[in-house]
């Protein structure tokens, strides 16, 4: 069998709750807990890996029915909570293998449970909660876009560990029937196909590239760097309107996004007739 | 004479989306002479075309102002590149920016697309991420509506996409999953799933399973009047909401035992559609 799961994401939600965040109604998978963020008291949101997860296609970190519903449902949860001040932080803690691929979850409509979870996302950041996601470890396909490609900012630890990616690298090359080190020379020529958290920085995708941090055993400077980091996002977060346009607006964007800038300014032209 | 109907699966994604807005109303934008191709795909020896595989169109829908936004099957799978994607997702941007002003823009999505375009890896994932973000904004405004069709079906990003959407029509030819059926068999071996077994696929994924389980909202005939038909009237129910009905789904599943799953036909008896509606 493949190595075993990754624990990155639960040692990064422990180190910034200082909790298990066990849920009563909920599975080992989906951790929960507050952080103290700068003013504020961020709810922090992982998932992480069971080895017993009663769903087998998901006990590697794969994000899977169980762990969708749960997001949907706990970050609905927060957008519920009786306001005693302006919309609390969200942050996601992100280090997820992928979707869960299996017949199960096919049946069951896996694509569903992961739109529930990106709708829940997506609402809580236009209720105007600053929705933060932290790439501590893998953050791919399926698994980030129904935990954390929703937020406003983006941010991740500049490890190698840290990756962004629409496949696993094992299953691209199966499917593009290449070499896993081909897919990686690819991936230095053409920026979009890397893998590396460096790679995707230069799409501007990012918000912040957090460098000198020990990601696989974080110290207390560590997390206190890392914590003021997501302060500062949040408060960049709150200044700006409740939508993904920080995307494109870096100078990265500029340069490797220039046919996204360049499609929406030119259907902006065509849209209303005359 | 009986006229036969014609075919909505056969027509290309530009007749697609001309067959959907009242006639006489179609206007293509960012159309082929644009020139707006991929800037990634000749970078790895493939020939780019001209608009990238999306054809966004603005039009009415019975008298009110629309748009569609069609993915053509028939190029690179559907799939969902930089250009392709950006399409879709700034058509929603600029619809909910209309409702805004208090102009709101009737929003349909035909969707025949195997998901990220592997060539454009990340970007495709993250213009995904943006019509999921266009999705959600619009829908608060207006409905927007889905169309899952066939050849294709609709997978990966996009399978979330459809579930977004205020209400979604399928045909019987549909399928419509997170994860294509050839990638579940790569990755968890054909003991998880035989991709060549058509109706064990359609049974888990096709649309009329869908539609049995409450999962679409509109099961039509492969009929492009019916289907434009369909669309119109769309428009005039209250959405589906099922991706914001977590306790009802949370609760389906936790009757749900893993090792031993229902079967396709269990499914539709556990999940029937009525008791949705």
């Amino acid at each position: 069998m493949s190595a075993p799961p990754s624990t990155r994401g639960l040692r990064w939600f422990q180190a910034l709750t200082g909790a298990e965040g066990l849920l009563p109604d909920a599975p080992r998978t989906v951790r929960v807990a507050d952080a103290r963020i700068g003013a504020d008291l961020a709810r922090c949101i992982a998932v992480v890996a069971d080895l017993a997860n009663r769903f087998p296609r998901a006990r590697a970190g794969e994000l899977g029915l169980d762990e969708a519903w749960t997001l949907a449902q706990q970050v609905r949860r927060t957008l519920a909570e009786p306001a005693a001040g302006p919309p609390r932080p969200l942050v996601a803690v992100v280090d997820v293998s992928s979707q869960a691929y299996g017949r199960r979850e096919e049946l069951l409509g896996i694509h569903l449970a992961c739109a529930a979870a990106v709708d829940a996302y997506a609402s809580a950041r236009l209720a105007g909660h600053p929705l933060i996601a932290l790439l501590v470890g893998k953050a791919m396909s399926g698994g980030l876009l129904a935990h954390g490609y929703q937020a406003n900012r983006i941010l991740a630890l500049d490890a190698a560990a840290v990756q962004v990616h629409a496949m696993s690298q094992e299953a691209a090359a199966r499917i593009t029937h290449r070499t896993v080190e081909e897919l990686g020379e690819l991936g230095e020529r053409i920026v979009p196909m890397a893998y590396d958290i460096r790679s995707f920085a230069r799409l501007g995708l990012l918000w912040r590239l957090i460098e000198g941090v020990n990601a696989e055993a974080p110290g207390v400077a560590d997390v206190e760097r890392v914590r003021a980091a997501l302060a500062e996002a949040i408060a960049d977060a709150r200044a700006t309107p409740p939508d993904l346009r920080q995307r494109l607006q870096s100078a990265e964007a500029r340069e490797l996004r220039a046919a996204s800038l360049s499609v929406r300014q030119r259907l902006a032209a065509q849209w209303d007739e005359g | 004479m009986i006229a036969l109907p014609a075919s909505f699966i056969e027509l290309t994604a530009r007749e697609r989306a001309r067959a959907i807005v009242d006639a006489g109303s179609f206007r293509e934008l960012l159309g082929p002479f644009e020139r707006l191709k991929s800037p990634w795909l000749p970078l790895q020896g493939v020939v780019a075309q001209a608009d990238d595989g999306v054809v966004v169109a603005r039009g009415r829908i019975a008298g009110h102002p629309a748009a569609v936004a069609a993915i053509e099957g028939a190029y690179q799978g559907g799939s969902i590149g930089e250009v392709s994607g950006a399409k879709i997702a700034a058509a929603l941007e600029l619809a909910v920016r209309d409702c805004e002003r208090g102009a709101p823009v009737r929003m349909v999505l035909l969707l025949e697309t195997g998901g990220v375009r592997l060539q454009e890896a990340n970007l495709g994932l993250a213009a995904i991420a943006e019509i999921h973000a266009g999705i959600v904004a619009l829908r608060r405004h207006v409905p927007v509506v889905g169309v899952v069709a066939g050849e294709v079906g609709c997978f990966g990003g996009m399978s979330l996409a459809a579930a977004l959407c205020s209400r979604l029509i399928v045909t019987r030819q549909a399928r419509l999953g997170m994860n294509g059926p050839e990638v579940i068999e790569q990755e968890a071996g054909i003991g998880e799933l035989d991709a060549s077994d058509a109706p064990l696929v359609w049974g888990l994924m096709g649309g009329a399973q869908r539609y049995a389980t409450g999962l679409a909202d509109v099961l039509v005939e492969d009929d492009a009047a019916q289907i434009a038909r369909e669309v119109r009237t769309a428009f005039e129910h209250p959405p589906a909401g099922r991706t914001t009905e977590v306790e009802r789904y949370r609760q389906r599943l936790a009757a749900i035992d893993p090792q031993h799953p229902p079967t396709a036909e269990g499914l539709r008896r556990l999940w029937s559609s009525e008791d949705l509606r």
